[in-house]
């Protein structure tokens, strides 16, 4: 009964979360704190700090972590694919439709204004980042005295780096990573 | 046969790596995947990829899943979907569990707390690297309107917090305005219309 619910709830959050994993967390608190209470507020805002600082999609986390933590490992898988059967199915039509028409002139001109749009919203994502980077705040809390300067070297390296040579982005990441903490760690800043 | 297990495969191991390597939200495995696929592969053509990005965004559910699906379909069928999914789900899935299960403690390491910091340079650059290419692309294209859109996006996008739904429906709108004159203009050429929703759309507008 715990594992048809769980499924259900992550197939309805799958569904509704349009625009981006911040979208879901709503509504996975709704499902699972409110109306079904298999989690309380506490163990959730855990969740949420966890499925920030790992790696993967939000809403796949937060299902992995709602499903280990509620119903162990029949819980991950059944949470995990509840949350993508929608995606699956909207983007396969989608996909289809697209690769039917895209060399269709008409769609071709109304892609080419989509485009911009992307590039952009890629960069925006990439200015939050880099502000959180570089201060530890959102744009509109930034003191420009408290800039770090180890994470400012880290960048300009890191872009010229990728500018100059073909470095795979994952060894770009992980290098950054782990320069970053051997600096922090030799100047006794942890 | 041989040749497209071989597909698969690396469709998979792609899709694994760099959805265990990649921290924060869905644009940032979009770059990622346009360096991998448009610039290594060359599976994939980079306008193609833009399209692939604007679609996934206007779909509901996780960005990375959806974009696996799409780039999954195009290089294998629905086998192929299936298996860029299961690529990317599988890492997120294994760490959380294994995470989940002793969470109090990783939350509050402070090295861990540090390398996820300044791991956030090395992401921004990795994104500025893409988004400079990207721009480039936009600017060669020599349409001023496009180059405006793209600024404007940005600024609403980072300045204003406007939703990127909003952000893709706005210039939907201005490229199906734009697909209107450029019929109106090319009146008497025949044009290729196979498309029943665009020419309904274009009727609309």
């Amino acid at each position: 009964m715990l594992l048809v619910k769980l499924f259900f709830s992550f197939i309805w959050v799958g569904l509704f979360s349009v625009g981006g994993g911040y979208a879901a967390i709503p509504l996975i608190q709704e499902q699972i704190v409110t109306i079904h209470k298999l989690m309380t507020m506490e163990e959730f805002s855990d969740l949420v700090t966890v499925a920030e600082m790992t790696p993967g999609p939000i809403s796949i986390n937060s299902a992995t972590f709602v499903g280990m933590r509620t119903a162990g490992v029949y819980g991950v898988l059944l949470c995990t694919v509840g949350c993508i059967i929608p995606s699956f199915c909207i983007c396969l039509t989608l996909a289809h439709y697209y690769y039917k028409y895209r060399t269709v002139s008409g769609v071709q001109i109304v892609l080419g204004s989509l485009r911009p749009a992307v590039v952009a919203l890629i960069a925006s994502a990439g200015a939050s980042i880099l502000m959180l980077g570089l201060f530890q705040a959102e744009l509109h809390d930034i003191v420009f005295r408290h800039i770090r300067i180890v994470e400012l070297g880290i960048f300009i390296g890191a872009l010229v780096i990728l500018r100059k040579y073909k470095v795979n982005a994952i060894t770009i990441i992980l290098g950054s990573g782990i320069v970053g903490t051997l600096v922090y760690g030799l100047t006794g800043a942890i | 046969m041989e040749k497209d297990y071989s597909r698969l495969w690396t469709l998979f191991k792609s899709m694994f790596v760099l959805s265990a390597g990649t921290f924060g939200g869905g644009f940032v495995i979009v770059s990622l995947m346009k360096k991998k696929y448009v610039e290594e592969l060359k599976w994939l053509e980079e306008d193609e990829m833009l399209d692939v990005t604007a679609i996934t965004q206007s779909a509901p559910g996780p960005l990375p899943v959806n974009a696996s699906v799409i780039i999954g379909y195009r290089i294998a069928g629905v086998v192929g979907s299936l298996t860029a999914i299961f690529g990317t789900i599988l890492p997120p899935m294994v760490i959380i569990s294994v995470i989940s299960l002793f969470y109090e403690h990783f939350r509050t390491d402070s090295y861990v707390a540090t390398a996820l910091q300044v791991m956030r340079a090395g992401v921004a650059a990795v994104i500025f690297d893409v988004v400079l290419n990207l721009a480039g692309n936009v600017v060669k294209t020599g349409r001023i309107l496009y180059m405006t859109m793209m600024v404007v996006a940005f600024v609403a996008a980072y300045l204003f917090d406007v939703s990127a739904m909003i952000i893709i429906f706005i210039c939907l709108g201005i490229g199906l305005v734009d697909l209107f004159l450029v019929l109106k203009n090319k009146k008497g050429k025949v044009i290729k219309t196979e498309n029943k929703t665009i020419s309904n759309k274009k009727g609309r507008v």
